[in-house]
C-alpha cells in the first residue's frame, strides 16, 4: 500500500457513486437506529427495486446527522432534501420526490436550512452523515488517511508535533490541557516501549458526542491514533470504549479489520518502518475509568482506582511506559489539522480556545441532537438558535455543562462565549461537551442531588474525602429535598465543598461539588424556599418540615 | 503463551468461548475485564464457578477476581430475568422524568431496581447512561433502545412481560 494505491481507492469510490443519480442517505446510527431506521433503509431498497430504479439512485447508511429528536432521517441531493420521523411506510412518497420531484408529505419534510443546520461549523463531525461508517474506502474518499500517509513518508516526529502545538488544539475530554505539549512530553520520555489510548469511556451522563464520532466515522479516530503513534514513537494503542455502546465497539472493531487489511494498521504501515497495532478494550460501566490513571489500571485489568499524579502517564503509564492519553474527539481533530495545517486551525475559535467543539444538546430544549460550532460561539445563540428554544412556551431556567464534574449556568450568564476559560469564570466546566438545558420545571436542589448521588455511587472509594464527603453531601441534599433540613445545613454543605474539592484524589473527587457549589451560587432562593417556606418552586421535591415532638 | 491450569468446571460447551477469548491475550492477567466480559456475554452473568475457573486459568487471585467483578457495574453476579427492562437514569432522561418511569415499573412489578422477579420473568435495572440522550427519557426492552418513553408505554410493555398469558397471545399474534 503506497500513496497511488490510496489514490486509486480514493477516485475508484468516488466514481461508483457518480455512477448514480441519487444518493438517498438513511442515518444508521444509534439514535435513528432505535426508531427504526435500518427498516426505512430496507423499504428503501426493495422499494427501488421493484421500480427497477436500482441503477440510477442508491440507499446509503450513513452516521450522526444531527438532530436526533427528528429521526429517523434522510437527506438525498448533498442534503437539499431532508426527511424528518421517516416510517417504511414514507418509502415510496421519499422516491416519489427524489426521482420524480413529485411533492412529499409535508409532516416528513424537514427544512435543511434551518438554524440548527446552518450555523454550525463541522470539522470532527465532517464526514457524520456523510459516508458509510462500515466502508473505508468512503473514509479514504474522503481525503481519509491521507494526513496519515504524508505525516509517516513526509513528516519527522517533531514536525507532526509542532503542527499540533501551533494548531493550539486542547484536550477535548473536558480539562483542556494543550495536546500539543502532552504529546512533547510523551516523545520525549525514555522508554523503548510506549503507547497510545483513546480514551472512549464516556461516562458523562447526557454526553454523547463521543459514540456519535465512534458509530459515524471510526476510521477518522483511528488515522488520528496512527498519527500520534508515529509523532511520540508508540507502537501499540487501545481504545477504552464503554461496553454500553455495543455498536461504537462494532464499528470500531471492523474499521479496525479493514484498516489492517488494507495495510493502514499494523505492521509496515505505508511500506515505511513504521508499525501500529490497535485494539479495543471494553469498559465495565465504571465513571472513575474515564480519569487517565484508573483508566490504564482498568486496561491493566485491575479495578479502576485512580493514583497520586506525578508521576503522569506522559512518563510512567501503562505498564510502567510513557502513555500518551487523548480523547476521542481530540484524535479526530489530527487529520484534518495535518491536512490543513496548524495555522488553519488556529484561525478558528477565540484566543485560547482554538477551533470547535462537538456538543451533545438534550433536555427541555426543542432540538435534541448533536452540533459542532466554532469557540466562543455564546451560549445563548447555542440554546436559542441551533437549538430552537425551549418547547412549551417555559422558561428557561439553566443550562448544565460538563456533566457531574460541570455546573450550572443561569440565564444571566448566557452572554459568555463557549471556551474553556469563560465557561470555568462562572462556576462551570467545557467538559466533554453535554449540554443539558432545564426550563422551570427543573427543581435545582433536586438537579445537585441528583449529581451528587451519582457521584456519591460513582467514587470508587479509595480516598476518604470524596468517598465519605460526597455521602454526607447527598445526605444533606437530600434532607433539604425533603424538608428534613437542619438550621446549620446550608453552612455544613459550603463547608464540605470547599474540603472535598481539595482533598480529594482525582478528577471525580475534585469537581463533584461543582453542581451543588453552582445552584448554591445562582439559585439560593430555590434552597431557601425547601428550607425555610418547605416548598419546592418546580413541584418536584414534596418537602415535608419536620415536625418539632415537643416532650410531655 | 501460559498454559491453563485446570479444566472447566462443566462440559458445557459455552466454556470453549471463554477459553476462546483468554487463549487470544495469550492467558495474560491484564485480560481480566475482556474475560469476564466473555463469561457474561456467553452465560448472562458472572457465577462463582466462572469466577474461580478465570482465576486459575489467568492466574489472577480470587480475591482480585471478585474485586473486579463487584467493582464494575455492568457485571451481575445473579442470573437475570427472561426479559430485562433497563431505565436510563441520564441527566437528559432525569430531567424528562425517568424517576417517574422507574417508580411506575416498582409499583407494577413489585420489585426495585436490581432486582428480578420471584419467577424470573423480569429483571429491573438502571442504567448511568445509555447516550441516547437526543431521545430522552430512553428505556432498553430486552436489548432495545426505545426513546421518548411515556409512562402508559412503559407500564403496558412491562404488564405483556410479566404476564406469560399475554405474552403467548401476543407472540401467536405475530407469528
Amino acid at each position: 500500500m503506497n500513496q497511488d494505491d490510496l489514490a486509486i481507492i480514493a477516485s475508484e469510490s468516488k466514481r461508483d457513486d457518480k455512477l448514480y443519480d441519487h444518493v438517498i442517505k438513511v442515518c444508521v446510527a444509534a439514535g435513528c437506529l432505535s426508531a427504526n431506521s435500518e427498516q426505512v433503509k430496507t423499504q428503501l431498497e426493495s422499494e427501488l427495486k421493484q421500480r427497477g430504479l436500482e441503477t440510477c439512485c442508491k440507499v446509503k447508511g450513513v452516521g450522526c446527522m444531527g438532530l436526533c429528536n427528528a429521526g429517523p432521517l434522510v437527506a438525498a441531493d448533498a442534503n437539499d432534501r431532508m426527511f424528518q420521523s421517516v416510517t417504511p411506510y414514507d418509502a415510496a412518497a421519499i422516491i416519489d420526490n427524489v426521482v420524480d420531484e413529485k411533492p412529499a408529505p409535508p409532516a416528513i419534510v424537514m427544512d435543511s436550512k434551518i438554524d440548527f443546520f446552518t450555523r454550525q461549523k463541522k470539522i470532527v463531525l465532517e464526514n457524520c452523515g456523510e459516508i458509510d461508517p462500515e466502508r473505508i474506502e468512503d473514509y479514504i474518499a474522503a481525503d481519509g488517511y491521507h494526513a496519515l500517509f504524508n505525516v509517516i513518508t513526509m513528516f519527522k516526529p517533531q514536525g507532526v508535533i509542532s503542527q499540533v502545538t501551533r494548531s493550539g488544539l486542547r484536550g477535548r475530554g473536558g480539562a483542556g490541557f494543550p495536546t500539543g505539549l502532552k504529546w512533547t512530553t510523551v516523545a520525549k520520555a525514555s522508554g523503548n516501549r510506549k503507547y497510545v489510548i483513546c480514551n472512549a469511556d464516556e461516562g458523562d451522563p447526557g454526553a454523547f458526542m463521543d459514540r456519535s464520532v465512534l458509530e459515524s466515522d471510526p476510521h477518522r479516530v483511528l488515522e488520528g491514533m496512527a498519527t500520534a503513534a508515529y509523532a511520540v514513537g508508540a507502537d501499540r494503542g487501545f481504545i477504552y470504549c464503554r461496553a454500553e455502546y455495543p455498536l461504537a465497539v462494532k464499528r470500531l472493531r471492523v474499521a479496525i479489520r479493514q484498516a489492517e487489511k488494507l495495510g493502514l494498521l499494523g505492521l509496515n504501515i505505508g511500506d515505511t518502518h513504521f508499525d501500529f497495532r490497535v485494539e479495543v478494550r471494553l469498559g465495565a460501566g465504571a465513571f472513575v475509568c474515564g480519569e487517565e490513571t484508573a483508566l490504564i489500571a482498568s486496561i491493566d485489568g485491575g479495578r479502576g482506582t485512580p493514583k497520586p499524579r506525578p508521576p503522569f502517564p506522559a512518563q510512567q503509564g501503562l505498564w510502567d511506559a510513557p502513555t500518551l492519553i487523548n480523547n476521542v474527539e481530540t484524535f479526530a481533530n489530527i487529520p484534518p489539522i495535518i491536512r490543513k495545517g496548524g495555522e488553519w486551525f488556529a484561525s478558528i475559535g477565540t484566543e485560547k480556545s482554538k477551533g470547535t467543539k462537538v456538543f451533545a444538546l438534550a433536555g427541555r430544549i426543542k432540538n435534541t441532537g448533536l452540533i459542532e460550532v466554532p469557540m466562543g460561539m455564546t451560549l445563548r445563540e447555542i440554546i436559542f438558535k441551533l437549538g430552537g428554544g425551549i418547547p412549551e412556551k417555559r422558561r428557561f431556567k439553566a443550562v448544565q455543562t460538563g456533566g457531574p464534574s460541570g455546573g450550572c449556568v443561569p440565564e444571566q450568564h448566557l452572554d459568555i462565549p463557549v471556551d474553556y476559560d469563560s465557561l470555568a469564570s462562572v462556576g462551570s466546566i467545557m467538559g466533554s461537551g453535554g449540554m443539558i438545558v432545564m426550563d422551570e420545571t427543573s427543581c435545582m436542589v433536586d438537579v445537585a442531588k441528583f449529581f451528587m448521588d451519582f457521584c456519591m455511587s460513582e467514587s470508587c472509594g479509595k480516598c476518604v474525602p470524596c468517598r465519605v464527603g460526597t455521602t454526607q453531601m447527598h445526605s444533606i441534599l437530600e434532607r433539604i429535598t425533603q424538608g428534613q433540613a437542619r438550621p446549620k445545613d446550608l453552612e455544613l454543605l459550603q463547608r464540605l465543598t470547599g474540603m472535598v474539592k481539595a482533598a480529594s484524589l482525582c478528577g471525580l473527587g475534585q469537581t463533584a461539588p461543582n453542581p451543588t457549589l453552582t445552584t448554591l451560587r445562582y439559585f439560593m432562593d430555590e434552597y431557601r424556599a425547601h428550607i425555610e417556606e418547605g416548598r419546592c418552586p418546580a413541584g418536584i421535591c414534596h418537602p415535608v418540615p419536620a415536625r418539632v415532638e415537643v416532650c410531655a | 503463551m501460559r498454559k491453563p491450569v485446570i479444566m472447566p468446571p462443566s462440559d458445557d460447551k459455552r466454556w470453549k468461548i471463554v477459553d476462546g477469548t483468554m487463549r487470544r491475550h495469550g492467558y495474560e492477567p491484564h485480560a481480566l475485564i475482556e474475560v469476564l466480559h466473555t463469561v457474561q456475554e456467553t452465560f448472562g452473568f458472572l457465577s462463582e464457578d466462572a469466577l474461580t475457573y478465570v482465576s486459575a486459568s489467568l492466574q489472577v487471585p480470587c480475591s482480585k477476581v471478585y474485586g473486579v467483578a463487584t467493582f464494575y457495574h455492568y457485571f451481575a453476579m445473579s442470573p437475570p430475568g427472561k426479559h430485562t427492562c433497563v431505565v436510563c437514569t441520564g441527566t437528559a432522561c432525569h430531567i424528562k422524568g425517568s424517576a417517574t418511569l422507574l417508580e411506575a415499573v416498582e409499583q407494577i412489578a413489585g420489585i426495585k431496581q436490581g432486582e428480578t422477579t420471584k419467577d424470573g420473568n423480569l429483571s429491573l435495572v438502571t442504567a448511568r447512561c445509555l447516550g441516547s440522550c437526543g431521545l430522552a427519557p430512553a428505556v432498553v426492552f430486552d436489548g432495545q433502545v426505545t426513546g421518548k418513553i411515556t409512562a402508559e408505554i412503559i407500564e403496558q410493555r412491562v404488564r405483556t412481560f410479566l404476564d406469560r398469558d399475554l405474552e403467548r397471545e401476543l407472540i401467536a399474534v405475530e407469528a
